[in-house]
């Protein structure tokens, strides 16, 4: 029997912001245990939320970039639960009318596209921590409780593990482009809950869906899925009944093991959320958010290849973080022609990125240097060898490349005039190698050029020294 | 001894106080002696605060009372679901024992910069549920007119503690009445102000959407002057609203003439008693003396704001409540083994039976499959309710009718009969869904009990209830009596 699997993903991202979605307290990672919370973070008797404005801007402007409809008349709802890391014993999210519904993301698997739905995005505050000390006592800690977070629901729309992932990478880009988050899985900025279910393909139906958690990698969402998929598949082949319940991935064997069995569904009794009144979304504001939204690397990837005619890998690479992209743009801006500014970010730039395990942010390098630097070479001031030698300069430090290059005097010599008794001389001096030249042995002039260059310091500029060369050895 | 509360009002402290005629010191002293002597029967207060009164008054004096800060050294109570820093606040919960705050609610902020003394937290119904202050952890509170009787709830400690003459003026908060009936109980004023327009940080919630913070005093006046001081749009409370709080006391020029009140037929049907009717008939000729055009109209829907209330409070007390789980302050169960005997062991023997009651209804009405037929149908109702006041408000500056179907009842005459007690609140409920400002003015006696006589205006026309109020009391000057209680007192 052949199955259709169906997958559903709920992603869960923590919004960029200064302070809280309903607290002034600060939003911070790694500080000391309960430092970075306040009396509302506590829920203390008495205390109100406040809503958080700024989070509900880059709520809207993931909906936009997410092609949601945003909406207009909204509220807040109160999700009832008790657990000591939710301090109220509810928290403040939206249920009846959520900030969006209706968005699409558009991937790609072997070469195929395919549009996946967006059922709805909601804000809401993030739960603080509990751990479980050695002792036999639990801890808690609320430095995360308030955080922003937006909820992304897909649609019943991921038909494989490899969708899911490239589902969760799409995603992912298209929230770091518009700056709303820093979604890094290893920080908890982004987090995924996954259910999956298969079915006898024909069937009207969705199967029993499992639910999948503990996982804190794209790969691990995949892997699981592909776990959960043969799984789910061998118990109904032998004639088993899938559960409904929750699994946990099992990184060291690859596999899922079952956490509980869920009977019925839990009553969360929400209830618009009295503290805040309800609001209106206006479209003024809907348009002023979409008019901040960064291009998304989708269309920053069709203008490279379109206007810059770089190829597809070129773009992809210059478009994996919106820092590349914007820098690689600017470089552009800065005269360097594209190709060439593409070619330096994704070796050289990368290279050295990847050595120093920094980001792009963290170096000295400018647009205007790599742009000027070559230019510098494009116009042959310096060598493509001494070129090396400006860009650990740059790289490291705030130094305009020309400037530099002089004061270094590095500076390329194609200067006839210079060159030819340099050339000369040598040729004097060696004619054993013109002789070897004259045989039809061509390594002889690249011993020559060698000599050229050693003499001059690596300045000389090689195709002038070629023409220079040829020229002298065909009148000896 | 020397302050007689019976007969000061704020400004007469208050120009005592700018002529040095006393000090903030010893009007604090006065006031500490009054509720040693006289709370020994009301037991009107869970907490003095003795020490922290004298510093604040000490402070008061340091800094030099001016004819421009009337409320500058002189005490006031603060009820026990409002949060003061440092000064044990319990909601009269067993649930929140030893709970010292760390930060201070708005009403308790304004009052202090202002420079007035808070001598103590007032007893009452725990978490502001009862009508009589028979359901706090603490005790009952005695009506200071028949020691044998309820002084009303919830606010019932800050009402009982102005009868006396223990204070001049407290804070109260009403969530269906809680202000209103104890004033109408005990014969003093007490105004439950518009939805939003008193910041609600630091109020222990109890029915979010309906809560609000107001003031009792015997003097009309002195409910203006400390509205005027705590009201106001807040930014730590969302639902505050941004207008401007007018001058209350210049509103109050003793002239209403012209003035159009309504009085709905539904506030005087048989469930109010005769003696009430009666008070009410009266108190309606002297408005009509006083200038004012007086009509009967109807508030159709008045019949479902007990049910529509109880539904709506008890499912966003159920909510604000699980707060209270023993993990992070007051009130934990002792040799409890895990995560579910916290919750369930504490919240058990923390709270009382009332608050159970509620917490319960309120579950069962967001509890999927009920919440429509019940939530959600509560407030569809609590809109027809509140249109009901907007048709009559086209054509009436003021609503007027018997705060309180009874005067106050006997201690323990209703206590476990939850839905008689329920009804006691029918009169005073519509205000609160309707988000209206509403008050009690004393309209005399029955049977040697307290009736009070409600006013309800427009959204944010509370000068308009402090103009007729005031007006009222000075035609009937019922302040100038002494409870039956506390004949002897001073």
């Amino acid at each position: 029997m052949n199955f259709k699997t169906t997958i559903g993903l709920e992603v869960h991202v923590e919004l960029k912001t200064k302070t809280k979605m309903f607290s002034p307290s600060p939003v911070t990672y790694g500080e000391a245990p309960n430092t970075a919370a306040n009396v509302i973070d506590f829920g203390f008797p008495g205390v109100l939320p406040r809503v958080n404005k700024n989070a509900y801007r880059l709520g809207i402007m993931v909906a936009l970039a997410l092609h949601a409809k945003v909406t207009n008349e909204t509220h807040f709802d109160r999700k009832n639960y008790f657990y000591p890391d939710n301090p109220k014993a509810y928290q403040i999210t939206q249920q009846e009318r959520p900030l969006g519904t209706n968005g699409w993301v558009e991937i790609e698997v072997k070469g195929k596209k395919k549009k996946i739905g967006i059922h709805e995005l909601h804000v809401e505050e993030d739960a603080g921590k509990n751990t479980h000390g050695a002792s036999g006592y639990s801890y808690v800690d609320l430095n995360r409780q308030g955080t922003p977070l937006v909820e992304i629901v897909s649609e019943p729309d991921i038909a494989s593990p490899d969708e899911a992932y490239a589902y969760l990478e799409q995603l992912r880009q298209i929230i770091l482009f518009t700056g709303a988050s820093d979604v890094k899985m290893e920080e908890g900025s982004m987090r995924v809950d996954t259910n999956i279910s298969i079915a006898p393909i024909g069937s009207d139906t969705l199967g029993t869906k499992a639910e999948l958690k503990n996982l804190n990698s794209f790969a691990h969402v995949r892997d699981g899925l592909a776990y959960e998929e043969k799984r789910q598949a061998q118990v109904l082949m032998a004639g088993g009944e899938i559960r409904q319940e929750t699994r946990r991935f099992d990184e060291p064997t690859g596999t899922t093991i079952l956490m509980r069995v869920k009977e019925g569904s839990d009553d969360y009794r929400y209830f618009p959320e009295p503290d805040i009144p309800p609001f209106h979304i206006s479209q003024e504001w809907i348009d002023e958010i979409g008019s901040e939204i960064p291009e998304m690397p989708n269309k920053r990837r069709e203008r490279y290849v379109n206007d810059y005619g770089l190829p597809e890998y070129d773009a992809g690479v210059l478009t994996a973080t919106k820092e590349m992209s914007d820098f690689f743009d600017a470089t552009v801006k800065a005269g360097a022609p594209a190709k060439q500014a593409a070619n330096w970010l994704m070796g050289n730039v990368n290279a050295y990125l990847n050595e120093q395990q920094v980001d792009l942010s963290a170096t000295k390098l400018t647009p205007d240097h790599l742009a000027g630097m070559i230019k510098l070479v494009s116009e042959g001031t310096i060598s493509s060898k001494i070129a090396k030698k400006v860009f650990q300069e740059i790289i490291t430090s705030d130094t305009d490349p020309r400037a530099w290059v002089e004061q270094k005097g590095l500076i390329q010599q194609s200067d006839p005039a210079v060159l030819t008794p340099i050339i000369d001389s040598i040729l004097d001096n060696n004619g054993q190698s013109i002789e070897d030249f004259k045989n039809g042995k061509d390594r002889a002039v690249g011993f020559l050029v060698g000599q050229i260059m050693k003499q001059t310091h690596g300045k000389a500029n090689p195709q002038v020294v070629n023409q220079i060369l040829m020229a002298e050895l065909k009148k000896r | 001894m020397s302050t007689n509360y019976f007969e000061e009002d704020i400004t007469s402290l208050h120009d005592a106080l700018v002529n040095q005629k006393t000090t903030a010191a010893q009007l604090t002293a006065d006031t500490l002696d009054q509720i040693q002597t006289k709370d020994k029967q009301t037991k009107a207060f869970i907490t003095v605060a003795a020490d922290e009164a004298k510093k604040q008054a000490a402070a008061a004096d340091t800094q030099g009372i001016t004819a421009d800060r009337q409320l500058a050294g002189i005490p006031i109570a603060i009820k026990d679901n409002i949060i003061t820093d440092g000064i044990l606040t319990t909601a009269a919960s067993k649930i929140l024992t030893g709970f010292i705050p760390v930060y201070d609610a708005t009403v308790t902020s304004r009052l202090k910069e202002a420079g007035a003394v808070l001598v103590g937290k007032t007893n009452m119904d725990e978490f502001a549920m009862g009508s009589s202050t028979e359901n706090s952890y603490y005790g009952p509170t005695h009506n200071a007119w028949d020691l044998d009787r309820v002084p009303g709830g919830s606010s019932g400690g800050s009402a009982a503690a102005v009868a006396a003459g223990e204070v001049v003026a407290a804070l109260g908060s009403d969530t269906g009445g809680s202000i209103r009936q104890p004033a109408a109980f005990n014969g003093i004023f007490g105004i439950k102000p518009t939805y939003g327009r008193v910041s609600r940080w630091g109020l222990i919630a109890f029915g979010s959407s309906l809560d609000q913070i107001g003031v009792l005093s015997r003097r009309v006046k002195d409910s203006a002057i400390v509205l005027q001081q705590i009201a106001g749009q807040d930014e730590n409370d969302d639902t505050s609203l941004p207008a401007p709080v007018p001058d209350y006391l210049a509103a109050m020029d003793g002239n209403i003439k012209g003035l159009r009140i309504a009085i709905p037929e539904e506030y005087l049907g048989e469930g109010v008693a005769q003696g009430v009717r009666d008070a009410i008939e009266k108190a309606v000729d002297t408005l009509k003396k006083l200038g004012a055009t007086v009509d009967m109209v109807s508030l159709p829907h008045t019949k479902y704001a007990v049910p529509t209330y109880y539904l709506i409070a008890s499912s966003e007390a159920s909510s604000n409540l699980q707060r209270f789980d023993g993990i992070r302050y007051g009130f934990r169960a002792k040799d409890v083994k895990n995560l579910e005997d916290v919750y369930v062991r504490t919240r058990s023997e923390g709270f009382g039976d009332e608050v159970k009651r509620r917490i319960m209804l309120g579950t069962f009405s967001l509890s999927a499959g009920f919440y429509d037929a019940y939530f959600n149908k509560a407030a569809k109702v609590r809109h027809l309710i509140q249109d009901d006041f907007t048709k009559v408000f086209a054509d009436y500056d003021l609503i007027v009718g018997p705060t309180t179907p009874t005067p106050a009842f006997k201690i323990g005459e209703k206590v476990n009969d939850p839905v008689t007690m329920y009804m006691n609140d029918i009169l005073t409920i519509p205000a609160n869904l309707a988000g209206i400002p509403a008050a009690s003015v004393p309209a005399g006696l029955v049977d040697g009990m307290p009736v009070g006589l409600q006013l309800m205006a427009k959204p944010m026309a509370e000068a308009t209830i402090f103009k007729v109020a005031d007006a009222f009391e000075a035609a009937t000057q019922f302040y100038t009596q002494v409870p039956t209680a506390m004949k002897g007192e001073k």
